[in-house]
């Protein structure tokens, strides 16, 4: 990265498994910034997944993770991504 | 499996992978799970667990009991203390786990037809002895899993395999059914409703006595495209149109059909003693110091 501050409006980012994706639109329906969208890209199953069309817009407000039925997207706001990593590197899930 | 992230200017590199927070409530090497796509169940499923770290309950303090159906796959899925029943008996289930083991908290997790068909009397009186445990009923006004056949939810009106024509039997107001019988806590949420029922379940975790959620979910395979009525997230969206929060409503005028209202919120919440509480009470009472209190 360069020495300047990226300028990101963004507040937080999604983080998608397209493999389990199932295609039901829960989260681009529901996302309150409405900045998901379906990529152009089927999984194996055949699925046209969610991609971040307008990654300025979201806020990382986690509502697409706890909407998706399969599990296969969830958000986070940037203030708290850097913590969760650090926890999941110390303390590697025991369940 | 990859993650990415679709934000450039984010360099994520040197730190390990975070995951989704409900992947450590889950048994991992079973997902992708059966359900179908735009089943609500799985959305269920990470407002449980949500709740279940936001109340930070001790997991291994914790059991869950289904009978059968797509719902009753619940407790395979999640990775606690799980038990997968006989069809309508995991409410008998529930009780003997708690009642043998009285510091566990059991949650019940099963759909309507194993709830209240062939486990409605069950149902019934694990309520009416106040039975400490949390009923939570996937309500998808169907039998998924055997593919259709009308339930004791099925509005009337609606077409399933076993009703052609349409259903024209009454259906059971399930949170009507548990405050009559004497449940402590009824809220009804529907799948829409994300936080509130992350908030709802938190809550009911934290209370004694037999507690009662009904979710409102689609089953897009068999109810919804029998009924014409769209896609998974068409009838979450009908939830989102449909659904007046009444706290404290009257059971009596919660009832829901194909259209009009769909109230949702706390309906009940009072106290009662649990049976093991008016166990020993009553005993201590008649034996004095000849009875020894049991848990509660
Ligand atoms: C004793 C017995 N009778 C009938 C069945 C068949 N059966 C399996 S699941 C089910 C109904 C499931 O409906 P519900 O509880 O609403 O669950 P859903 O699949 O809708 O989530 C039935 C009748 C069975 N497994 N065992
Ligand atoms: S985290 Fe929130 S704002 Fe970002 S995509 Fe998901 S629902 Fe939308
Ligand atoms: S909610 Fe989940 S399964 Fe549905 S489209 Fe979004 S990522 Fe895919
Ligand atoms: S049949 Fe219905 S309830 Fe069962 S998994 Fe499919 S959509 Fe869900
Ligand atoms: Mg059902």
């Amino acid at each position: 990265m360069s020495d300047e501050a990226p300028v990101r409006k963004a507040k937080g980012t999604v983080f998608v498994q397209p493999e389990v994706c199932k295609g039901c639109s829960y989260c681009i329906e529901f996302c309150p910034t409405d900045c998901l969208e379906f990529g152009r890209e089927f999984n194996a199953k055949g699925y046209h997944y969610p991609i971040l069309g307008r990654p300025e817009d979201c806020t990382g407000c986690g509502l697409c993770g706890l909407y998706c039925p399969d599990f296969a997207i969830f958000g986070m706001r940037f203030k708290d991504l850097e913590a969760a990593r650090a926890a999941a590197a110390a303390t590697p899930p025991t369940r | 499996m990859s993650e990415s992230t679709l934000n450039d200017d984010l360099d994520l590199s040197g730190l390990p992978l975070v995951d989704n927070p409900v992947m450590p409530y889950l048994r991992q090497e079973r997902i992708p799970h059966i359900w179908c796509p735009g089943c609500g169940i799985g959305t269920t499923v990470n407002c449980f667990t949500r709740a279940l770290e936001e109340a930070a309950k001790d997991l291994d303090k914790v059991a869950i009991v289904s009978g059968i159906g797509c719902t009753g796959r619940v407790a395979g899925y999640l990775n606690l203390d799980s038990f997968h029943t006989t069809h309508g008996r995991a409410i008998p289930f529930a009780t003997g786990l708690k009642l043998a083991n009285p510091d566990l908290s059991v949650v019940v997790y099963s759909g309507d037809g194993d709830l209240f068909a062939i486990g409605g009397n069950h149902f019934m009186h694990a309520a009416r002895r106040n039975m400490d445990i949390l009923v939570v009923c996937v309500n998808n006004f169907t039998y998924g899993m055997t593919g259709g056949q009308v339930a004791p939810t099925t509005p009337i009106g609606a077409t399933q395999t076993t009703m052609p024509f349409g259903n024209f039997e009454n259906p059971a107001s399930l949170p009507f059914l548990a405050d009559a019988a004497g449940a402590t806590f009824v809220a009804r949420w529907t799948v829409f409703h994300v936080r509130q029922l992350t908030r709802c379940f938190k809550e009911a975790l934290g209370k004694k006595g037999f507690r009662f959620i009904e979710i409102m979910a689609p089953c897009p395979t068999l109810f919804l495209r029998r009924n014409r009525l769209g896609d998974g997230v068409d009838m979450v969206r009908q939830y989102k149109e449909r659904s007046v929060l009444r706290n404290g409503a009257d059971t009596k005028e919660v009832a829901v059909g194909m259209e009009g209202d769909i109230v949702v919120g706390t309906f009940v919440d009072r106290e009662r003693p649990t049976w093991l509480d008016a166990m020993n009470s009553h005993f201590s009472s008649v034996l004095g110091d000849r009875y020894r209190t049991y848990g509660g």
